[in-house]
Parts: C-alpha cells; structure tokens; sequence
C-alpha cells in the first residue's frame, strides 16, 4: 500500500469508529478515552492468581449497519445494553492480513499476519497464544481449550513452529464433527446440509479422519454419552448454539483458564440472504450475553474471567462496487477490515471506549500480559487500557 | 510465459470474434504487462457471448491503449509491475484459462498483503481511461422496477427503509391489475426502443411469458433442471475427492449452457451463458430464489448496463434450524415468507445503488412495490426526497411518475 492509499485507509478507518463510537454514545452513552487517560490501571489491584480468559471470536463479522449503527441497534439488544455498559469498547480494530475466517482467526491466535491458503487444513506457522502459555507457565493440556465451527479449524490449537509446536497447543472440539461422529449413520438424517464446513466455500469440507478420537472426546473430556449429547442436540437450533453448549460443558468439567470460541451462524451472509445473517447475528447476541451469564454463575470463574468479543473481520461496503455489500469480504475495504473489540471482566474499567485504532494483533499479548507469560513472537502491542 | 512470447497460435482455442480481437490487437497485447495481461484477456476470451457493453468495453480498452505512445502506457501500467509477481505465475496458461491465473494472482496479492495496491493500480487505470473515453449515456432514462411478489410478505416490518430517503413513500398502493400494469408498460417501452439485451427481467420463480415476450428473461424456476444438473456436477467433483474448492470453481466456470442441457437461440449464446454465470459464479444463487434475483438484477446492471430492468421476488427455501435438520423428518419444501421479505426489500436496495453506478444516474428512475402489503417507494428525477404521499396510488399513476 503506497503512503496516499495508507493515509486514505486510516482516514476510512478513522471514520468509521468514530460512526460507532457515536451511535454506541447517542444509545448508551459510555465514556471517551480522554476520561479514561488520567485514571491509573485497576489491574493490578483486581488480579487473581487463578485469572481466567474467555475468547469470543465472531467468523463472519457484522457490519455496523446491522448492529451499532441506529437501524442494527434491534439486532444486538445485549452487547449493547448488558455488555456494553459492563466492558471497555475499542471502536477501531484494524485487520491488515487476509479475510479468510480460518487464516484470520488463526493471526488473531497468533498475534502475526499468518499467509497459509484459508482453505488448508494445515496449522499455523507462528507459535499461539495456547502455546506461549502453556510452555511457559508449564500448564497441562486440559488448560486451554478452542471450540471452532469447522473440521478447516482442526490444527488451530498448535504451531508447526519447531521451538513450540506438538504438545504444546491447545485441545480443539469442534462440536459439529463430535455430532457427525455421535449420530448414528442409519439414523437416516441427512447431516451433510448441516455439516457443511463453512459459507465461503459451501460445498467443501476437508475430510477428518478419527471419529474414535471425537467419541473419546465426548466421554473422557465432556463426559457426556452420546445418547445425551445428541439429545442435546435436538434441542438446539444451530451449530453455534451446540457451541456454546460444549464450552459450557468444558467449563464445568475442565475449568480451563484460557478458552477460545468462534461463532460462525452469522457468515451465512455468503449465501445472499440478509435475513439469515440478521439472524445468525441476533443469535450471536444472546449467545455472548448467555456465555457471560455462565461465567458470572460458575464460581470457578466468577469474579476472575476476563471476556474479550470481536469479529475476525468486517464485511464489504454497501459503497464499494467490487463487492456485494454484506455478502462477502473480498475487496479489502476500510469496512471489511475495520471492526470493534469488547473487554469485560474484574478490574476492567466499564462503560469506557476507546478511540485510537489499533490492531487485531493486539490480542495476543494483550492476553499475555494478563495471564503474566511472554509472547515474544507476536507482533502486536499491548493494550494497556484493560491491562 | 510472458506477454512479449505470445503469438498468433497461442489465441487458436478462442471463439472466432475474441480470436480476430486478439490477434488484430497482438502487438499490443505483447507489450503489456504480466500483471495486466490476462485481465484484458480474460474479457476477450468470452466476447463471442458477452452483452454489447460488454463488448464495448473491450474495443475501448484496445483502442485507449493502441492510441498510447510507449512511454504513456508504461507509466500507466506503473502500478503494475511495482506488484511483485512470483515466477509461479508465469507458468500458468493464462491464455487459455485466464481465470485460473487471476485466482492465482489474488491468492498471491492476499498473502503478500498486496492487493490493496493493486486494487489502486486497477482503479487508477480505470480512471484514466475513462477520463479519456467516458462511458456513453443510456439510449433512454434507465428504470428499474423491483416486485415483492405474491407471498413475499412480513407484518410490522419497515419495508424500504432504506430507500425512502431518496425518494417518496406509497403506504396506499391498489395493488390490482398492478402487476400485468407493469408489463404492458415495460413491454410497451421495449417495444419503442429496442436496444439488444437493453430490457432484462428476472424473476425468483417462474417467468410471466406475457414479460418474456419483450424482455430478455431469466427465472429461478425456469433454471430448475440446469440447477439440478449442476449439483450433480458438484457432487461429481466433490466425491472425486481431490482438489479443494479451487478445483471445484475452476471446474465450474468451465461449464457451458450446453453441458448443463440449456438450449440457446442459434447464433445467441448470451443470456444461456448469463444464466450458467449466475448459478456458477454467485454464492447462493442455487440455493436461495431471492439470492439468484439480488446477484443477477447486480450483474445485469455491471455486465448488460440495461435500459430496463424488472425483478420480480418470490418466496425462497426456508433454511431449517439444526434441530430440524436433525430429527430425520422430511418437511418437503417450505417456504420463507418472512425471511424473503427482508431479503428482498435489501434486495432491492442493492439494485438501485447498483442502477446509480452507471451513466446517466442523474436521469435514472426506480421503483420498488410490495404486492402483499401494498406499499411502493418512487425514486426518479423530479421527485421529492424523504416524502411520504399518503393518499392511495394505482399502479399506471405511479408508472408515470418514473416513467
């Protein structure tokens, strides 16, 4: 990108938070970030041996027309008006990498620009935040968990890195593929309509070997029978839902201290149809509320879980002629690219927003810095805001 | 291979009006850059089936860069080359399958976080040669005409909430005889100016044959056995288990109407391969009626720059909730009422910023009509913004008001 095109994306990004940061202030009013400049750091005074963090991802991203801006405000009742009061809100999270959900989840895992082919079942090359973390503070495998939607989101848990790497990352679920293996195959359903792998490519699902693996997962990690869980199953209305049942799950047998969600319902957006992606984002918004409701429940974590929300990514432009507004992200566009993070938890300063851009490599030593361990090969910077 | 190695020869498997293109612009082509190149050529390969702007646009990009000194084009094609390109590329046949390289390419541009200056260098190049060739005007004021048809229908819900500000609201429309009202009236204005492929119609569901007598129509419904046929060339793609989705599209945007069982009119394969290229090449297109009327309506506008445009919306697929998906109990087909009404009502949105990206926006008109909830919104020269008209309205009164 030349210097003028540069100087043009900031001044669009720019813009574009600060849209979200009025309509977010005209609807619940928080705080700027010139309130928050003379205030010391609480972190210190609130933090817990035992923190824990809660990583909610949304793959697929929504745009502000849809959610903070004045019309999308209906879609997302709880981020807006019980979240969004509870957490400290950057209104300008910049991605610069590619805009594919498994390479983008997997840079924000990451904290660097991660250029493997999206559709690849091949892990990152960087080491992950799973790893720094379990290395370095020597935590067992049952400490750190990812839930993802999609059998491309299977080797997200470890590096291919050779100081990191094998045995160090973090245990991957991924919920619809456990389903696929405990549902009987002369059941008769047709689950390859529901087991599609993602809405990019609809008609591709990498194929993953080892259903003995996801039965053994079902007992020895969630212990769950299979006849409950596919019971459970038929009560839920999308994959995202089963989820955040299976994180509930982990929560209560493992008590992990650093688990990964994404949710994916809302990148439905790819098949055209804007009324199933308004409703993969409203169901996004209960779901984050619930997980958070879980959280406040579960002594294990109450008072001691930090949550972070954001979306990998942003979607298209309705303005940018190369794409098709909120179907896709493939133009590369300030609004496919600039999105939001939301941090809640102990000793995080609540109803505060914050207005530099920063970026989406933040994350990872950001959490670092909470759970105390380096990421010394992460190219972010810490966000010192909620630290 | 590099453009300065191309020769008459390599253009023998083009279809005979891109092949004379190709070679009467030959000396041309060879100077071009690798970056460029096959963009250019991508457009000509097809030109034997493209709509004539399409066509158009082609001769104008040869003519623009024939009447160029040497030095003029290359600092054109400055932005060009500054992207790095991997030798990799070269080796791919971009004369033959020029999409198969710029899928290439754009991978390659992503990963090595260049897309945005080349998406600059494009823009920058469109730029200059429209400033030295504009675009002509439409032979007549452009209209689009959006329908909500029968069952497309959502209580309580703010329809065209969008597109009200740019125009006059209808909450009273006499939703009688207003549909055959909007045929005889696009059909009337066809017949006036016939301009090839200059009146386009689309429809969610079947097509009325009274509108497909004047219009060039394609139907979700009419599609229904070349839809078929291929998901059943996916599924062969797929159970052949190599390859990946990059496989699976390039193997898709090899498919002609013909191999689909779609017959074209002798001598006119334009609107087969138009419809082949909505199923192929749209995402949900196959699957979701309202999808296919939104992506068609966006690319008859880009592609045909169509004087006339009718979208007709029906009911679309319901999407089944995991739990239905699950309990094994075959609803059969059912439709989405609502959820096709927000479709479509974005739908429409969409096709009128689209309508506004081509020439003559100043004098184009739209309008956009619920037959289940009988409301309209107008959107034309001469007509006010943010106005709500609350008497009742009959369809031939609003007609001729974006008419």
């Amino acid at each position: 990108m030349s210097s003028s095109d540069a100087q043009a994306f900031a001044r669009a990004a720019a813009s574009i938070a600060w849209n979200r940061r009025e309509f977010i202030r005209s609807s619940v009013g928080l705080s700027s970030t010139a309130a928050m400049l003379g205030f010391a750091p609480l972190r210190a005074a609130a933090f817990s041996a035992k923190q824990k963090v809660v990583v909610v991802t949304f793959g697929g991203g929504a745009r502000d027309e849809e959610t903070f801006a004045p019309d999308g405000q209906e879609n997302i009742p709880n981020l807006l008006q019980t979240l969004l009061p509870q957490s400290t809100f950057y209104a300008q999270v910049v991605n610069r990498g590619i805009l594919g959900h498994y390479v983008a989840t997997a840079s924000l895992a990451t904290g660097v620009y991660e250029t493997f082919d999206n559709f690849a079942v091949v892990p990152p090359h960087d080491p992950t935040i799973f790893e720094y973390y379990r290395k370095e503070l020597h935590r067992p495998a049952t400490d750190a968990w990812v839930v993802a939607p999609s059998n491309g989101f299977n080797r997200i848990g470890e590096s291919d890195h050779r100081s990191y790497g094998e045995g160090l990352g973090a245990g991957v679920i991924l919920p619809k593929h456990l389903l696929q293996a405990a549902m009987p195959t002369s059941s008769g359903m047709n689950l390859a309509h529901l087991l599609r792998d993602n809405y990019e490519d609809p008609y591709y699902t990498p194929a993953l070997a080892g259903n003995e693996v996801q039965l053994r997962q079902l007992d020895e990690i969630l212990k769950l029978s299979v006849t409950d869980f596919t019971r459970h199953a038929l009560t839920l209305s999308s994959p995202d839902e089963l989820s955040v049942y299976v994180v509930r799950q982990l929560m209560r047998q493992l008590a992990p201290s650093l688990l990964w969600v994404t949710l994916h319902d809302m990148d439905i957006a790819h098949s055209g149809a804007y009324s199933l992606y308004v409703e993969g984002i409203r169901r996004s918004d209960r779901l984050c509320a619930e997980l958070w409701s879980s959280i406040q429940a579960d002594p294990e974590y109450s008072g001691r879980t930090t949550m972070f929300i954001l979306p990998d990514f942003g979607r298209d432009s309705d303005s940018d002629s190369g794409g098709n507004g909120f179907q896709h992200h493939r133009t590369g566009d300030a609004l496919s690219r600039t999105t939001w993070m939301m941090v809640l938890g102990p000793g995080v300063r609540q109803g505060a927003m914050i207005d530099k851009p920063v970026d989406s490599l933040d994350l990872v030593p950001t959490l670092g810095s909470l759970l105390r361990f380096s990421t010394p090969l992460a190219q972010g910077k810490r966000l010192e805001e909620v630290l | 291979m590099l453009p300065e190695q191309l020769t008459a020869d390599s253009f023998a498997g083009y279809p005979p009006k891109a092949r004379d293109l190709a070679v009467k612009n030959l000396a041309l082509l060879r100077q071009l850059p690798l970056g460029f190149a096959p963009l250019l050529l991508r457009e000509t390969q097809g030109y034997d089936w493209r709509f004539p702007a399409e066509q158009r646009l082609v001769d104008d990009q040869f003519v623009y860069l024939q009447a160029l000194s040497s030095d003029d084009r290359d600092r054109l094609f400055r932005g060009f080359p500054a992207v790095s390109l991997p030798k990799s590329l070269e080796a791919i046949d971009w004369v033959s399958d020029p999409q198969d390289f710029l899928d290439t390419l754009t991978a390659q541009l992503w990963a090595s976080h260049q897309i945005g200056a080349f998406r600059a260098a494009a823009n920058d190049y469109v730029a200059k040669w429209r400033a030295v060739m504009p675009e002509p005007p439409p032979a007549l004021p452009r209209l689009s005409v959006v329908v909500l048809g029968a069952d497309v229908k959502l209580d309580n819900y703010p329809l065209f909430r969008k597109l009200r500000p740019y125009g006059v609201f209808f909450p009273r429309v006499d939703s009688d005889n207003a549909w055959p009202a909007i045929v005889a009236a696009l059909t009337k204005r066809a017949a006036a100016h016939p301009v090839p492929y200059g009146h386009l119609y689309v429809d969610g569901a079947v097509s009325d044959p009274a509108a497909a007598a004047s219009l060039n129509a394609i139907s979700y419904g009419g599609l229904h056995a070349v839809r078929d046929a291929l998901f059943a060339r996916m599924q062969q793609v797929i159970r052949s288990g190599h390859g990946g989705p990059e496989e699976l599209r390039t193997k898709m945007a090899q498919i002609t109407p013909k191999e689909l069982g779609l017959r074209s009119a002798p001598g006119d394969e334009t609107m087969s391969r138009f419809a082949v290229s909505i199923l192929t090449e749209g995402s949900g297109t196959q699957i979701f009626s309202t999808t296919f009327v939104q992506w068609s309506a966006r690319e008859a506008l880009r592609r045909a720059q169509p004087c006339t445009l009718l979208l007709r919306y029906a009911p679309r697929q319901r999407q089944l909730p995991m739990n239905e998906m699950l309990s094994a109990k075959d609803p059969g087909t059912v439709s989405d009422p609502g959820g096709s009404m927000m479709d479509a009502d974005m739908g429409a949105f969409y096709t009128w910023i689209n309508q506004q990206r081509l020439t003559g926006h100043e004098q184009s008109a739209f309008l956009a009509w619920s037959q289940e909830h009988a409301q309209a919104v107008a959107i034309g020269p001469g007509l006010p913004l943010k106005t709500v008209s609350a008497g009742a309205v009959t369809m031939p009164q609003l007609l001729s008001q974006v008419m």
